[in-house]
Protein backbone atom coordinates (compact mmCIF):
# COMPACT_ATOMS: atom_id res chain seq x y z
CA UNK A 1 0.00 0.00 0.00
CA UNK A 2 1.26 3.12 -1.20
CA UNK A 3 -1.05 5.79 -1.14
CA UNK A 4 -0.49 6.99 2.74
CA UNK A 5 0.12 11.07 2.17
CA UNK A 6 2.81 12.26 3.06
CA UNK A 7 2.76 16.31 3.18
CA UNK A 8 4.48 19.06 4.96
CA UNK A 9 1.44 21.42 5.55
CA UNK A 10 -0.96 21.02 8.30
CA UNK A 11 -4.33 19.68 5.84
CA UNK A 12 -4.79 18.12 2.40
CA UNK A 13 -7.16 19.93 0.73
CA UNK A 14 -10.66 18.03 0.26
CA UNK A 15 -10.08 15.71 3.28
CA UNK A 16 -10.43 16.00 6.50
CA UNK A 17 -8.88 14.71 9.88
CA UNK A 18 -10.87 12.50 11.60
CA UNK A 19 -8.52 11.35 14.16
CA UNK A 20 -4.85 12.21 15.50
CA UNK A 21 -2.61 9.17 15.81
CA UNK A 22 0.44 11.09 17.48
CA UNK A 23 3.93 11.58 16.14
CA UNK A 24 5.56 9.20 13.95
CA UNK A 25 9.29 9.28 13.35
CA UNK A 26 12.15 7.67 11.19
CA UNK A 27 15.77 8.05 11.02
CA UNK A 28 19.28 6.51 9.90
CA UNK A 29 22.68 7.46 9.98
CA UNK A 30 25.10 7.19 7.79
CA UNK A 31 28.56 7.21 7.27
CA UNK A 32 30.19 7.18 3.67
CA UNK A 33 32.47 4.88 2.53
CA UNK A 34 36.30 5.15 1.67
CA UNK A 35 35.65 4.75 -2.03
CA UNK A 36 33.12 7.76 -2.13
CA UNK A 37 35.46 9.97 0.19
CA UNK A 38 38.56 9.90 -2.30
CA UNK A 39 36.44 10.81 -4.98
CA UNK A 40 34.85 13.86 -2.74
CA UNK A 41 38.65 14.70 -1.77
CA UNK A 42 39.77 14.64 -5.37
CA UNK A 43 36.65 16.56 -6.30
CA UNK A 44 37.62 19.03 -3.51
CA UNK A 45 40.16 20.62 -5.29
CA UNK A 46 38.08 22.00 -8.19
CA UNK A 47 35.16 22.17 -6.45
CA UNK A 48 31.37 21.31 -7.96
CA UNK A 49 28.94 18.82 -6.84
CA UNK A 50 29.70 15.82 -4.48
CA UNK A 51 27.64 13.42 -6.84
CA UNK A 52 28.39 10.09 -4.29
CA UNK A 53 27.24 12.78 -1.22
CA UNK A 54 24.26 13.82 -2.75
CA UNK A 55 23.13 10.05 -3.59
CA UNK A 56 24.31 8.66 -0.13
CA UNK A 57 21.70 11.21 1.46
CA UNK A 58 18.82 11.29 -1.29
CA UNK A 59 18.98 7.37 -0.64
CA UNK A 60 19.08 7.92 3.43
CA UNK A 61 16.71 10.43 3.23
CA UNK A 62 14.09 8.27 1.73
CA UNK A 63 14.96 5.04 3.98
CA UNK A 64 13.92 7.53 7.01
CA UNK A 65 10.90 8.72 5.54
CA UNK A 66 9.87 4.56 4.65
CA UNK A 67 10.31 3.97 8.28
CA UNK A 68 8.40 6.65 9.40
CA UNK A 69 5.78 5.83 6.72
CA UNK A 70 6.08 1.96 8.17
CA UNK A 71 5.53 3.39 11.62
CA UNK A 72 2.19 5.51 10.75
CA UNK A 73 0.66 2.14 8.88
CA UNK A 74 1.62 0.34 11.50
CA UNK A 75 -0.71 2.37 14.31
CA UNK A 76 -3.43 2.68 11.36
CA UNK A 77 -2.45 5.96 9.93
CA UNK A 78 -3.66 6.82 6.15
CA UNK A 79 -1.58 10.11 6.33
CA UNK A 80 1.35 12.05 7.72
CA UNK A 81 1.01 15.35 8.06
CA UNK A 82 3.19 18.52 9.03
CA UNK A 83 6.52 16.41 7.99
CA UNK A 84 10.11 17.84 8.85
CA UNK A 85 13.35 17.00 7.92
CA UNK A 86 16.54 17.16 10.40
CA UNK A 87 20.36 16.61 9.41
CA UNK A 88 22.53 16.21 12.09
CA UNK A 89 26.27 15.19 12.11
CA UNK A 90 26.92 12.85 14.71
CA UNK A 91 30.62 12.39 14.39
CA UNK A 92 32.93 13.53 11.55
CA UNK A 93 31.71 11.78 8.23
CA UNK A 94 28.67 10.65 9.49
CA UNK A 95 25.63 12.35 9.23
CA UNK A 96 21.99 11.07 10.77
CA UNK A 97 18.81 11.74 8.57
CA UNK A 98 15.79 12.48 10.96
CA UNK A 99 12.20 12.89 9.94
CA UNK A 100 8.92 13.14 12.03
CA UNK A 101 5.32 13.79 11.67
CA UNK A 102 2.33 13.54 12.33
CA UNK A 103 0.45 10.60 11.93
CA UNK A 104 -3.73 10.83 11.74
CA UNK A 105 -6.39 9.38 9.91
CA UNK A 106 -8.23 11.21 6.89
CA UNK A 107 -11.38 10.91 4.88
CA UNK A 108 -12.38 12.21 1.81
CA UNK A 109 -14.73 15.54 2.52
CA UNK A 110 -16.34 17.53 -0.81
CA UNK A 111 -16.90 20.57 1.38
CA UNK A 112 -13.29 22.28 0.44
CA UNK A 113 -10.14 22.42 2.39
CA UNK A 114 -10.33 21.91 6.25
CA UNK A 115 -7.32 22.70 8.86
CA UNK A 116 -6.11 19.65 10.54
CA UNK A 117 -6.07 21.57 13.49
CA UNK A 118 -8.92 20.23 15.96
CA UNK A 119 -11.96 22.83 16.15
CA UNK A 120 -10.58 23.99 19.71
CA UNK A 121 -7.50 25.75 17.99
CA UNK B 1 60.28 23.45 -2.54
CA UNK B 2 58.34 20.55 -4.08
CA UNK B 3 55.76 21.65 -1.20
CA UNK B 4 55.48 24.97 -2.53
CA UNK B 5 55.08 24.05 -6.32
CA UNK B 6 52.58 21.53 -5.29
CA UNK B 7 50.53 24.06 -3.53
CA UNK B 8 50.52 27.03 -6.35
CA UNK B 9 49.59 24.48 -9.19
CA UNK B 10 46.66 23.06 -6.93
CA UNK B 11 45.81 26.82 -6.23
CA UNK B 12 46.16 27.43 -10.01
CA UNK B 13 43.92 24.21 -10.74
CA UNK B 14 41.66 25.37 -8.35
CA UNK B 15 41.10 28.62 -9.22
CA UNK B 16 40.80 28.00 -13.43
CA UNK B 17 38.99 25.05 -13.22
CA UNK B 18 36.89 25.68 -10.08
CA UNK B 19 35.74 29.29 -11.15
CA UNK B 20 35.22 27.83 -14.90
CA UNK B 21 32.58 24.87 -13.26
CA UNK B 22 30.64 27.47 -10.97
CA UNK B 23 30.60 29.40 -14.18
CA UNK B 24 29.01 26.78 -16.64
CA UNK B 25 26.82 26.07 -13.13
CA UNK B 26 25.31 29.32 -13.00
CA UNK B 27 24.56 29.64 -16.41
CA UNK B 28 22.83 26.29 -16.16
CA UNK B 29 20.91 27.02 -13.06
CA UNK B 30 19.76 30.43 -14.50
CA UNK B 31 18.49 28.55 -17.56
CA UNK B 32 16.75 26.04 -15.95
CA UNK B 33 15.29 28.64 -13.19
CA UNK B 34 13.59 29.67 -16.99
CA UNK B 35 12.59 26.85 -17.49
CA UNK B 36 11.05 26.15 -14.38
CA UNK B 37 9.14 29.12 -13.64
CA UNK B 38 6.00 28.25 -14.08
CA UNK B 39 5.96 25.96 -10.97
CA UNK B 40 4.98 28.59 -8.12
CA UNK B 41 6.42 27.82 -5.17
CA UNK B 42 5.11 29.51 -1.54
CA UNK B 43 6.74 29.50 1.61
CA UNK B 44 3.82 30.11 3.38
CA UNK B 45 1.82 27.39 5.16
CA UNK B 46 -1.39 27.58 4.19
CA UNK B 47 -3.20 26.80 1.03
CA UNK B 48 -5.27 29.75 -0.67
CA UNK B 49 -9.50 29.07 -0.36
CA UNK B 50 -10.15 26.95 -2.98
CA UNK B 51 -7.31 25.47 -3.63
CA UNK B 52 -7.88 21.46 -4.65
CA UNK B 53 -5.49 18.69 -5.94
CA UNK B 54 -3.74 15.57 -4.13
CA UNK B 55 -0.89 16.78 -1.57
CA UNK B 56 2.56 15.24 -2.06
CA UNK B 57 6.01 15.77 -0.37
CA UNK B 58 8.71 16.40 -3.06
CA UNK B 59 12.17 16.97 -2.47
CA UNK B 60 15.73 17.75 -4.04
CA UNK B 61 19.16 18.08 -2.36
CA UNK B 62 22.61 18.81 -3.63
CA UNK B 63 25.90 18.31 -1.98
CA UNK B 64 28.68 21.05 -3.06
CA UNK B 65 31.92 21.53 -1.88
CA UNK B 66 34.22 24.48 -2.68
CA UNK B 67 37.42 24.51 -4.78
CA UNK B 68 41.58 24.41 -3.28
CA UNK B 69 41.59 28.31 -3.86
CA UNK B 70 38.46 29.27 -1.97
CA UNK B 71 39.18 26.81 1.05
CA UNK B 72 42.49 28.82 1.05
CA UNK B 73 41.42 32.14 0.41
CA UNK B 74 38.78 31.60 2.77
CA UNK B 75 41.27 30.44 5.63
CA UNK B 76 42.58 33.86 4.96
CA UNK B 77 39.87 36.28 4.62
CA UNK B 78 39.16 34.29 8.37
CA UNK B 79 42.06 36.00 10.17
CA UNK B 80 41.25 39.38 9.16
CA UNK B 81 37.16 38.72 8.97
CA UNK B 82 34.65 40.24 6.84
CA UNK B 83 32.32 38.76 3.74
CA UNK B 84 33.78 35.50 3.20
CA UNK B 85 32.54 35.95 -0.95
CA UNK B 86 34.26 32.43 -1.75
CA UNK B 87 31.38 30.63 0.64
CA UNK B 88 28.39 32.73 -0.08
CA UNK B 89 28.44 31.59 -3.62
CA UNK B 90 28.65 28.11 -2.54
CA UNK B 91 25.32 27.86 -0.99
CA UNK B 92 23.95 30.41 -3.07
CA UNK B 93 24.67 27.73 -5.70
CA UNK B 94 23.31 24.71 -3.93
CA UNK B 95 20.30 26.64 -2.42
CA UNK B 96 19.30 27.46 -6.09
CA UNK B 97 20.29 24.02 -7.04
CA UNK B 98 18.24 22.08 -4.42
CA UNK B 99 15.29 24.30 -5.51
CA UNK B 100 15.47 23.27 -9.19
CA UNK B 101 15.44 20.18 -8.62
CA UNK B 102 12.17 19.90 -6.08
CA UNK B 103 10.79 21.78 -8.67
CA UNK B 104 11.65 19.48 -11.19
CA UNK B 105 9.99 16.73 -9.07
CA UNK B 106 7.18 18.91 -8.71
CA UNK B 107 6.91 19.21 -12.56
CA UNK B 108 7.35 15.12 -13.12
CA UNK B 109 4.51 14.70 -11.18
CA UNK B 110 2.04 17.06 -13.02
CA UNK B 111 2.19 19.26 -10.05
CA UNK B 112 1.87 23.28 -10.62
CA UNK B 113 2.56 25.03 -7.54
CA UNK B 114 5.14 23.86 -3.96
CA UNK B 115 3.74 25.19 -0.50
CA UNK B 116 5.23 25.55 3.00
CA UNK B 117 8.88 25.04 0.93
CA UNK B 118 11.48 24.65 3.81
CA UNK B 119 15.40 24.72 3.38
CA UNK B 120 17.80 22.72 5.21
CA UNK B 121 21.17 23.37 5.11
CA UNK B 122 23.80 21.61 6.75
CA UNK B 123 27.61 20.80 6.63
CA UNK B 124 27.99 17.03 5.97
CA UNK B 125 31.60 17.31 6.66
CA UNK B 126 32.07 19.51 9.70
CA UNK B 127 34.43 17.76 12.51
CA UNK B 128 36.44 16.04 9.99
CA UNK B 129 39.62 18.16 10.04
CA UNK B 130 40.24 20.49 6.80
CA UNK B 131 39.71 17.31 4.11
CA UNK B 132 36.17 18.15 2.73
CA UNK B 133 34.80 21.15 2.68
CA UNK B 134 31.06 21.21 1.44
CA UNK B 135 27.68 21.88 2.22
CA UNK B 136 24.42 20.03 1.30
CA UNK B 137 20.93 21.80 0.97
CA UNK B 138 17.15 19.61 1.24
CA UNK B 139 14.70 22.04 -0.23
CA UNK B 140 11.24 20.42 0.36
CA UNK B 141 7.08 21.25 0.55
CA UNK B 142 3.79 19.95 -0.50
CA UNK B 143 3.22 19.75 -4.61
CA UNK B 144 -0.32 20.25 -5.36
CA UNK B 145 -1.11 17.82 -8.26
CA UNK B 146 -4.60 19.53 -10.02
CA UNK B 147 -6.99 16.58 -10.32
CA UNK B 148 -8.84 16.74 -13.74
CA UNK B 149 -12.03 15.34 -15.23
Amino acid sequence: MDDIIVTNIEMIPGMRVTSHLGMVQGNTVRTKHAGRDIMAGLKNLVGGELVGYTELLTESRQEATDRMIEQAKAIGANAVLNVRYSTSSVTAGASELFVYGTAVVVEHDHGGVHSAAPEAL
Amino acid sequence: MFDLILLLALLILGYTVGSHLEKRHFRSIVKREGELRDIHTFSTRHLPPGAEGAATLVAGNVVISIDYFKKISAGLRGMIGGRVSAYESLVERARREALLRMKQQARERGAESVFNVKLETSSITKGSGDQVVSVEVLAYGTALIPQRG
